[in-house]
């Protein structure tokens, strides 16, 4: 194909009414960053609550590293929920390209399309080309919807275990990230009038670049402390134990202690309280524990490790500490 | 901290630069954008606690979990009282030496050197061998030493980017999932079809077609550099080196009695440069080995970030453990079980009669893809040809356990 001449950028959103973004603002602090997700049982440090708090106010991508199950996509849903905004999710996958990432032709529409033209005998060449290469054929794909606007406001972009896919799709994020822009050789660069709000997962499995990471805020999600996990499990398993819902957390996080390949995150946690609240337990005792493992850990190494005369001392110093607490 | 007073955002601004070059100074990449990024970021903040003030710095300048410690003790040094930038930069990072304290000769100066006395050097290489020679003995205490072995003379320098250019690893590309244009194709390419197809004004249409794209896999590099290793180990790092620039995603990890991620330091573009700043982060140079210890390490700390995507693994070591029980075993089997392939470079494979006799090979070699030997030290093209060889009795550590039971 001939090269085109580049076309002024599109604002998508030039059209639209853009008044509704008022009704659900951005938190003006971090006190009410921290309260806004505390109203959906998301119970935030503080620490990630300020570096919410900034990302949502300097209009920056956010950057979440940490290990599995710590509740990074979580932050993505919730902000959705109580913004509400749209959510729009990309996973990444190794081989994940621009088709699946940001848009595709319809191409049977466009054969169509010059098939018709050729029969009626209209239109020229250039004519072909120009209607075949609009709007009416383009399949947009997540990051493309993310830059068009939206009555509720501006879309939360969730890009999903970033680490999963590879270098060159990298490289294509910047210009995304860096000025919420999009270029489409055959169409010109689309713009997006309200930036999306940007959430980046990554487990860790490689290291992103630098040059990604520079253009977001960063921040490590790590495994919360005693007090705040406890509040986690009573706030999304409201039905458990009050004793249970204690020695459920302190047994975790004396087991996050131990030398294990993986250690359980707070995802586990919660799949382990409620395994147990629906199996009737009051209190934890060695078989029980031994029994449930697989909830939490999922190496056979580490199940392995945890034998039941490891998991009946880990217990029994749980339980002293517990006591020696009250 | 000291809590600027409200109004005075001139003097702000000039905390939050100090405070960036302290961070540079501290080894946090910090650019000139992120200054004018923090200072955004604590406008919309507000100073309100020292714990706001902390993670809103944190969110703008901090891009690495690993900095979040470096960036904490600058943190606390920094905002506790004025003027304790210099004595911070001195405490925090030992490597940086006051200008004139540097006595040793500067790395490059060993290679102008061996330009101006070509002939007059091989005498004095001849008595840096036997100088090694006696560093054979596994010394018992780690050697918490410095030991600086940038000094790689020119003519070897060149012989190993010689023979390293020449290198071709038999195991190099592997699929990936991705797709690229393609002759033979088996997937139909309808985007560059119909633009084909666009050019003769859609009367022909001429199939375009996809294929599976292949790409170099990643090298994870585990070097033992402990004593009975040393003569080796400065070979090695030159060809790491070497490779390292001629291929994007290369690791590199030196265990002695821990494990030290090299990565960063080496890959500065001059050797000298890179190896300089290599020993400049090992501490336990020339020590024991604990190789059981370090792979364990690796294994938790380093297997998830650095082994996907079809690892290749290249262990150098002589496999000499000095602790001897069964995590070696475990360890070895945990590392081969993470990564795609991984191959053993043993020294000792140099001796006519090496048999898998010592009990940390024995534990090793089932748990190895492939067993190769690195013949001659002096020449890196034959370590080269070592990595590339095909001969399948000196490759298979199968063959190696069967010869001596």
């Amino acid at each position: 194909m001939r090269c085109r001449p580049h076309r002024l950028p599109i604002r998508l959103g030039v059209l639209l009414v853009t008044s509704s973004t008022a009704l659900h603002s951005a938190p003006a602090s971090i006190d009410a960053t921290l309260e806004l997700l505390a109203g959906a049982d998301y119970l935030a440090d503080r620490s990630l609550a300020t570096v919410l708090f900034l990302a949502l106010r300097m209009g920056r991508p956010l950057f979440l590293e940490g290990e599995a199950g710590v509740g990074k996509t979580e932050i993505a849903k919730v902000l959705s929920q109580t913004l509400g905004r749209r959510l729009i999710r990309l996973q990444c996958y190794e081989g994940l390209d621009v088709s699946a990432a940001v848009y595709e032709w319809n191409y049977a529409g466009q054969m169509i399309a010059i098939r018709l033209a050729e029969a009626e005998g209209t239109g020229d060449r250039e004519r072909i080309e120009h209607d075949i290469f609009s709007d009416r054929f383009l399949i947009k794909r997540p990051l493309l919807q993310a830059l068009e606007p939206d009555t509720a406001g501006a879309p939360v972009l969730l890009i999903d275990e970033l680490d999963r896919t590879d270098e060159a799709f990298e490289a294509f994020l910047l210009e995304v990230l860096a000025d919420y822009q999009v270029t489409i050789p055959e169409l010109g660069t689309i713009r997006a009038e309200h930036p999306p709000i940007v959430i980046i997962t990554s487990n860790r499995t490689r290291e992103i670049h630098d040059a990604l990471k520079r253009r977001c805020l960063y921040h490590w999600v790590g495994y919360p402390s005693a007090e705040r996990e406890l509040a986690i499990v009573r706030a999304k398993v409201p039905r458990i134990a009050e004793t249970l819902s204690v020695q459920i957390v302190h047994f975790v996080q004396a087991l996050r202690r131990e030398d294990l390949f993986k250690a359980p995150g707070v995802a586990e946690t919660l799949d382990w309280a409620t395994a147990l609240s629906e199996l009737d337990v009051v209190a934890l005792d060695p078989a029980t524990v031994s029994d449930t493992l697989g909830v939490l850990l999922k190496y056979q190494d580490d199940i392995a490790r945890l034998d039941d005369g490891k998991v009946k001392s880990l217990l029994d110093e749980v339980k002293a500490e517990l006591r020696a607490a009250e | 901290m000291q809590p600027p007073e409200p109004g005075a955002e001139g003097r702000l601004a000039e905390n939050i630069l100090y405070f960036a070059r302290a961070l540079r100074a501290a080894g946090i990449p910090v650019g000139p954008g992120a200054v004018l990024d923090a200072l955004e970021a604590v406008k919309a903040a507000g100073i309100g606690t020292k714990q706001d003030f902390y993670w809103t710095l944190h969110a703008v300048f901090v891009k690495r979990h690993e900095h979040t410690i470096l960036f904490d003790q600058a943190f606390r040094l920094f905002f506790r009282r004025r003027g304790l930038v210099e004595q911070l930069m001195a405490t925090m990072l030992p490597q940086v030496k006051p200008p004139g304290a540097d006595d040793k000769p500067k790395p490059a100066a060993q290679r102008i050197q061996d330009a101006l006395f070509a002939n007059l050097d091989k005498e004095r290489e001849e008595k840096r061998e036997t100088e090694l020679d006696a560093r054979l003995t596994v010394s018992d205490r780690e050697v918490l030493q410095r030991k600086d072995f940038a000094q790689m003379t020119a003519a070897e320098i060149a012989a190993a980017k010689d023979a390293i250019s020449r290198m071709v690893l038999s195991l190099d590309a592997v699929k990936t999932r991705r797709l690229t244009p393609h002759r033979h194709g088996h997937v139909m390419d309808l985007r560059r079809t119909l633009r084909a197809s666009m050019k003769g004004g859609g009367q022909l249409i001429d199939l375009k077609y996809l294929g599976p794209k292949t790409k170099l896999p990643p090298i994870v590099a585990l070097l033992d550099i402990s004593g009975s290793m040393s003569q080796y180990t400065r070979l090695f790092l030159h060809f790491l080196h070497a490779v390292t620039d001629a291929r994007k995603r290369v690791h590199t990890f030196l265990f002695g009695t821990r494990l030290t991620n090299v990565t960063r330091a080496i890959t500065a573009r001059d050797p000298d440069e890179a190896l300089a700043a290599v020993s400049a982060g090992v501490v336990d140079w020339s020590g024991g080995t604990r190789i059981a210890t370090s792979l364990h390490d690796f294994n938790k700390q380093w297997a998830r970030r650095v082994l996907g995507q079809g690892a290749i693994v290249l262990l150098f070591t002589d496999g000499l453990e000095r602790d001897g029980d069964d995590t070696l075993a475990f360890e070895m089997d945990r590392l081969h079980r993470s990564c795609r392939h991984l191959v053993w470079l043993n020294p000792l494979l140099r001796f006519d009669g090496f048999e898998a006799r010592a009990k940390g090979i024995r534990a090793m070699l089932p748990h190895v893809d492939e067993f190769r030997p690195i013949h001659n030290l002096e020449n890196v093209a034959d370590l080269c040809r070592a990595l590339s060889s095909h001969e399948r009795s000196s490759r298979d550590p199968k063959a190696w356990l069967r010869q001596v039971a």
